[in-house]
């Protein structure tokens, strides 16, 4: 009997299992995660190049103990459109869905224009408004400047 | 449709028929800025002018619009006077502010201020300019410059020439244009071409746009040639300033040829790009333009405040 590939890292009891990421994009999924404050009895498994049906090669994250709340899967969405999020409890897959864009994006990117209103120290959240799908471009609800590289944007 | 309590934050807020609807209440309220008709249609009304940024035109021309309608005004010119210096956020003076007036108009050197403030202020926000953001109000003076000239600001012709990247007025004015079916010609030094998501926002919108460096060139057919001043501030090189900001200069014999009509529009101020020669053609119109600020802000004002003009302009 072949090994299943998701046997490649340990099945978790409760937790969110990120799959169909991009290849490449596994670290930024984990610190969209903030997985540093999880406690030390997690245990968080990172799977690199895997071979993907769907994809040829793609990342999976799976991490215990934690599910995921929608802002970080909002965030997931906007630089892994192809993820998909399946929710683990006692072992068993209860939930499982691919990241989905929502029209606003509140706290989730800091705006790269350093003049933004957002990025003086008021108390305002930042706010994109998402202007075009594919490929993926927002704008700023408060400078209107426009963003499509969000990577280094993810707010911590 | 009524503008009554709105907040003029940027032009993309406003649809073609609220801009022909201030536009039309502009020409009422002429002969009110003129001084011709005395008018009491926001007595009682107490407007914020809070200018945290040096202005000297959107200012007085706030001041004159409140004025000549009877408004009285509380105004900070100068934040290094105000709380904003013991480290106050823009959003407690805000809230502060909103308290106080009717209305706040609001200049800041952060783009998006204006927005911020409006989502804090009970009262109606109107952006007099937000760093290298939006200029609204100009904007709007801007299309009244052109329609008073042309009746129409259906299909005209007009060449944004100057600084296209920095410059904020050209941003907004180009999209406006846009949504009236101008046809655009961008002449301006490959450094100060215009940014690429305003470019881009125009070929959604359809608008027709040319890149034409050479004037003389882009000029030919034009109806409006809208300057705007390149600013030392930009070139870190005071040299390559010297050589673009000298070559963008108009140079008057280049407005022999052109149409009856054909206006030559500035936001002000100007330093060289428009020598003083061309002050005595019957194409300039920036003092115009300038003019009608007062006219178009009181619509502003009037339609915000009160959702109409008096009759007649005046009361």
């Amino acid at each position: 009997m072949p090994v299943s590939k998701e046997l490649r890292i340990t099945p978790i009891r409760n937790g969110t299992v990120v799959d169909h990421i991009p290849s490449g994009l596994a670290l930024e999924v984990l610190r969209i995660l903030n997985v540093e404050a999880l406690g030390r009895e997690s245990t968080i498994s990172v799977a690199l190049h895997v071979r993907s049906q769907r994809m040829g090669w793609k990342d999976i994250v799976k991490v215990e103990n934690m599910e995921l709340s929608a802002p970080k899967a909002n965030a997931i969405a906007l630089i892994a459109p192809t993820a998909t999020i399946s929710i683990i409890r006692e072992t068993k897959v209860r939930e499982k869905h691919a990241v989905s864009l929502p029209e606003r994006l509140v706290g989730i990117l800091r705006c790269p224009n350093p003049n933004c209103i957002t990025n003086q120290g008021e108390p305002v959240d930042s706010e994109f408004e998402v202007t075009r799908r594919r490929p993926l471009a927002v704008r700023c609800v408060y400078c209107e400047r426009s963003v499509e590289d969000f990577v280094p944007l993810l707010t911590r | 449709m009524s503008l009554k309590g709105r907040d003029i934050l940027s032009m993309r807020d406003l649809s073609r028929p609220e801009i022909l609807e201030i536009l039309k209440a502009s020409r009422a309220l002429i002969p009110v800025a003129e001084g011709r008709r005395p008018s009491r249609a926001l007595e009682g009304r107490l407007l914020s002018l809070a200018f945290f940024e040096p202005s000297t035109r959107t200012r007085l021309s706030f001041e004159t619009a409140a004025k000549r309608l009877g408004a009285r005004t509380i105004t900070i010119v100068d934040p290094a006077a105000s709380s904003m210096a013991k480290g106050e956020s823009l959003s407690d003076t805000v809230r502060m502010l909103s308290c106080y007036a009717d209305l706040i108009v609001l200049r800041h050197p952060n783009e998006g201020a204006s927005r911020l403030a409006a989502q804090l202020s009970d009262k109606p926000v109107i952006n007099a300019g937000d760093g290298a953001g939006q200029h609204p109000t100009q904007t709007l003076l801007d299309l009244a410059t052109m329609e008073e000239r042309f009746q129409t600001l259906a299909g005209l012709r007009v060449v944004l020439m100057g600084d296209l990247r920095y410059g904020r007025t050209v941003h907004s004015l180009a999209h406006a244009l846009g949504l009236f079916g101008s046809e655009l010609t961008l002449s301006s030094p490959e450094r100060l071409s215009l940014p690429e998501e305003v470019r881009r926002d125009l070929d959604q919108m359809g608008a027709k746009v040319t890149e034409q460096p050479d004037l003389e060139k882009a000029l030919r057919g034009a109806d409006v040639l809208y300057v705007t001043r390149i600013q030392k501030e930009r070139f870190g090189d005071l040299a390559e300033y010297a050589k673009v900001s000298g070559s963008y200069r108009l140079d008057p014999a280049l407005l022999r040829n052109m149409k009856e009509k054909f206006a030559v529009m500035h936001p002000l101020p100007r330093v060289a790009e428009i020598p003083p020669e061309v002050d005595r053609s019957p194409h300039a119109v920036y003092f115009r333009q300038a003019f009608l600020a007062v006219p178009v802000r009181m619509a502003l004002l009037s339609l915000i405040l009160t959702g109409r003009v008096p009759p007649g302009g005046g009361r």
